[in-house]
């Protein structure tokens, strides 16, 4: 398996995907901004029919559509009794937008299908570069910013009683979430970003109960899902993205056992 | 005579539509226990958003000694919303507040957050996650969180309220210590006058239009009348 360059692509996107989703999904879950990255998966895919359209790159137009919109979506859902309604908003606007540009740009429905489900095979060297540089990008920035971010994101009325610069790092963090999802897409496929990016860290979080811990785990679960994902997928021809959000699911339904026996006993 | 921290005068604080204070004046001495009594709506949280910056004043002023910047302030808010499945310990919890940019924390910093945990006595729970703590115990991690940069000045809005009447006191004997042994200013909101009688050396008593302050062992509670409904 590991003989054949595009598997060896796979596996090493897949790892840096795998690790920055992990560790960038321990922070969306605190915030309960799960909703808002799947609002983004689908914002990503019409960002991507904008960019063909204009005949730019579907990265371009990923990049522009995820970045503007989810700042808009952060200052739109301040208060939390809206959040949820001005999301479902957003998202059926750019929906409908994705559908429009991918009918305007002549593209047949497989690009379309690429850009939500992703496709293994199609992953070239120069995609396993630039997830590597993104990673490396992201993982920084959040080192930098590491203590503030955890204070905001688990304690939001703490951190801004403190003085903390709170809009400034939840903007900031909004960006690096757009940014993961638009590069991670163009390979993985939206849909299994979202995945990635959710469900290992809600799993982490009823195992571990500290943010260094539940970062570990949350990308051991990542890896494990897209590792033995692509396996899969591999030996029987069938959509990694099955698989991997197979796995995710069973991580987080044991974690909601764990927690059940837990609080029970 | 003790040192000010803080000295309020002619504070008038107010929104469209809404005069909250006006002509609003107190002091906070070094050392001092000072409660602010008076129901709900009369303007305790907008008075510590005040005192933290988060409100401009929209007359008179604020003066801290020597100067803001100098003055270290804990909070300890009214609501937080950590339900049953928050998954942090006490010990990150308290940890959280630690500032600076490492990503890890230095050992003086750990020594830091055992001291708050032990001094709020909850260092036997520091593995628990906090959601699973009980009330009490809730706010006595809060507490430590609030303490664990050695601030000068805490301030302690409601803490008590949800509270019942054993672990009212075990919190304001923790804060009683702290600020006899630490020499922590406490600044404390509450409607509940006994606990204030209990535990403050002076007291600032609000209602609409009008404000009281003084030393608590001067203070009737005839006059108080309007001010809590105890």
């Amino acid at each position: 398996m590991f003989s054949l360059a595009f598997m060896q692509n796979a596996y090493l996107a897949g790892t840096f995907i795998a690790i920055i989703c992990g560790t960038i999904g321990v922070f969306v879950i605190a915030r309960n901004l799960s909703f808002l990255t799947h609002t983004l998966s689908e914002i990503g895919f019409a960002g991507a029919a904008f960019g063909i359209f204009m005949g730019w790159t579907a990265l371009t137009g990923m990049l522009i559509f995820t970045v503007v919109s989810s700042v808009i979506v952060g200052q739109m859902s301040v208060k939390q009794s809206r959040r949820e309604a001005s999301i479902s908003a957003i998202s059926a606007l750019f929906i409908g937008l994705g559908i429009l540009f991918l009918s305007l740009s002549n593209q047949t429905s497989s690009y379309a299908t690429s850009i939500l489900f992703g496709s293994v095979i199609g992953i070239a060297h120069a995609d396993v570069i630039r997830v590597a540089v993104l990673s490396g990008i992201v993982i920084l920035v959040m080192l930098g910013l590491y203590r503030p971010l955890k204070f905001d994101s688990f304690d939001a009325i703490g951190a801004k009683v403190s003085g903390l610069w709170t809009t400034g790092i939840s903007v900031i963090f909004l960006v690096l979430v757009a940014m993961s999802v638009s590069v991670a897409a163009q390979i993985v496929g939206s849909l299994l970003i979202f995945i990635l990016l959710t469900l290992p860290a809600a799993a982490a979080r009823y195992f571990v109960h500290t943010v260094s811990k539940m970062i570990g785990l949350s990308i051991g679960f990542a890896l494990i899902g897209v590792w033995l994902g692509l396996y899969l997928s591999y030996v029987t021809n069938l959509p990694v993205s099955f698989f991997i959000a197979s796995i995710e699911c069973l991580f987080y339904l044991a974690a909601l056992g764990f927690q059940r026996l837990r609080v029970g006993s | 005579m003790t040192e000010p921290l803080i000295a309020v005068q002619h504070l008038g604080i107010s929104f469209p539509n809404n005069q909250v204070f006006k002509d609003l004046n107190f002091k906070i001495e070094q050392g001092d226990f000072l409660t602010v009594i008076g129901e709900n709506g009369v303007g305790k949280t907008t008075l510590i958003r005040a005192l933290l910056g988060l409100v401009k004043p929209s007359a008179g002023h604020i003066d801290y000694y020597p100067n803001r910047k100098a003055i270290k302030i804990g909070y300890v808010p009214q609501f937080r919303n950590l339900d049953q499945e928050y998954p942090l310990t006490v010990e990150d919890f308290v940890g959280l507040n630690i500032r600076g940019w490492l990503p890890w924390l230095t050992k003086a910093e750990h020594r830091q957050v055992q001291t708050a945990m032990a001094v709020t006595n909850v260092k036997k729970i520091k593995q628990r996650p906090l959601g699973m703590a009980s009330g009490g115990e809730k706010q006595r991690a809060y507490l430590a969180q609030a303490i664990v940069q050695a601030p000068q000045l805490l301030i302690l809005d409601e803490s008590t309220a949800s509270l019942d009447n054993e672990m009212k006191y075990e919190l304001l004997d923790l804060v009683q210590n702290l600020n006899q042994t630490s020499n922590i200013t406490v600044f404390f909101v509450t409607h509940d006058l006994p606990l204030a009688k209990q535990y403050a050396k002076h007291y600032l008593a609000l209602r609409p239009g009008q404000q009281q302050f003084g030393e608590m062992a001067e203070m009737s509670v005839d006059q108080l009348k309007g001010v809590t409904n105890v």
